[in-house]
């Protein structure tokens, strides 16, 4: 596993630039051309970035997300989340680095091999942090009106929360 | 709608803040979050540039094409109205590809230019289209072989066996996979007429 990390992104690279070369490619010049379209792709999310970020860290230091757990076990329950897992659950569609603080504690007090830490692990690999993602894609394309893309994508994330708790308890 | 989740975390945090007394708090974090974002911006820029910079010289070199061909049966039927052999399909099939492997500093890049390049070819006018939504709920439902951060964060908690958790995460996000598909693709029509 960790040997495949190792590798997977040298040999993306490698095999990119190798491609390249062998088609007569002028690597290093259209490089550059890629690189500076990358830059002002960089500069059109940053609004975006700050609105995120400065959300997300006023809701993490108000200490909210506790009160949003309890409040909302019940819902929880209904899709057979253990109540540990609820602020993970929540912290996952807005943040990532958030989830894996939330993530770490879980494991440090539960137990890697508990039930609770493998729904845990389960949600962490099969959820991603959803409302980042559609912030960055939509403020680098200056989109405003994002239609469905919130409730479709919600809906993933509720099945995937739903799925990780039934799957961890019918294969363990 | 993303207006109201900004507006509705700040004022959600102002009103818990004042209950619970912790304003200082909450005033050092609105502070420091605005530059933590810009640092945030900063470290991706570079990812920014180094995978923008190599998906042009796969472009270059017809990788990209092939690829984009070799998944074009799934990518036919996900992006509607989508050239299959334009820059939006390429650029979205290897941030695909990059998801599945588990390569995420690569995978943000070429979504972002993935999405860009749909706004370009479909001229969206700020509206998103129903391929870009398609595209980001592929994204948001994480299809990876090898989740490795969780696998390395359970490792270091003392795993018995770090990986026995794959099955049940390849099944979880199938699952939410299909329902995501499922949910752009029933709830487009809902969203067709302009509010």
């Amino acid at each position: 596993m960790t040997a495949f990390g190792v590798w997977a992104i040298p040999t993306a690279v490698v095999l990119i630039v190798g491609y390249g070369l062998i088609k007569g490619v002028r690597v290093f010049e259209v490089f550059l051309e890629g690189a500076k379209e990358g830059l002002e792709m960089s500069w059109r999310i940053l609004p975006a970035l700050v609105a995120l970020v400065v959300a997300v860290g006023m809701f993490k230091a108000s200490g909210g997300l506790d009160l949003l757990s309890f409040a909302l076990s019940p819902l929880g329950r209904l899709l057979g989340l253990p109540r540990e897992v609820m602020p993970l659950a929540l912290m996952r569609p807005v943040s990532g680095s958030g989830a894996m603080v939330v993530f770490t504690d879980l494991l440090k007090t539960c137990g890697p091999d508990s039930t609770i830490g493998r729904i845990a692990s389960v949600m962490m690999g099969a959820t991603e942090t959803t409302f980042y993602t559609v912030a960055l894609y939509y403020g680098a394309a200056h989109v405003r009106d994002t239609r469905h893309t919130i409730p479709a994508a919600l809906t993933a994330d509720i099945t995937g929360f739903f799925m990780s708790a039934l799957a961890v308890r019918l294969l363990f | 709608m993303m207006n109201y989740i900004f507006a509705g975390m700040i004022l959600f945090s102002f009103v818990f803040a004042a209950l619970t007394g912790r304003m200082a708090e909450l005033s050092e974090a609105a502070m420091t979050q605005a530059g933590q974002a810009v640092t945030l911006l900063l470290s991706l820029m570079g990812m920014m540039c180094l995978w923008n910079g190599l998906m042009r010289i796969a472009q270059a070199s017809g990788l990209t094409g092939r690829l984009s061909r070799l998944l074009s049966p799934v990518t036919r039927r996900l992006f509607h109205g989508l050239d299959p052999d334009g820059e939006a399909v390429s650029a979205a099939t290897m941030n695909l590809v990059a998801n599945f492997l588990g390569l995420g500093n690569a995978a943000t890049p070429l979504g972002i230019k993935a999405v860009c390049a749909m706004e370009k070819e479909q001229r969206a006018n700020g509206r998103a289209t129903d391929a870009m939504a398609m595209f980001i709920v592929l994204n948001t439902a994480s299809v990876q072989l090898i989740p490795a951060t969780t696998a390395m964060l359970r490792v270091q908690a003392g795993a018995a066996a770090p990986l026995d958790i794959l099955p049940a995460t390849w099944l979880a996000s199938g699952v939410s996979l299909a329902a995501g598909i499922a949910a752009a693709m029933l709830l487009a029509p809902l969203w067709r007429k302009k509010r």
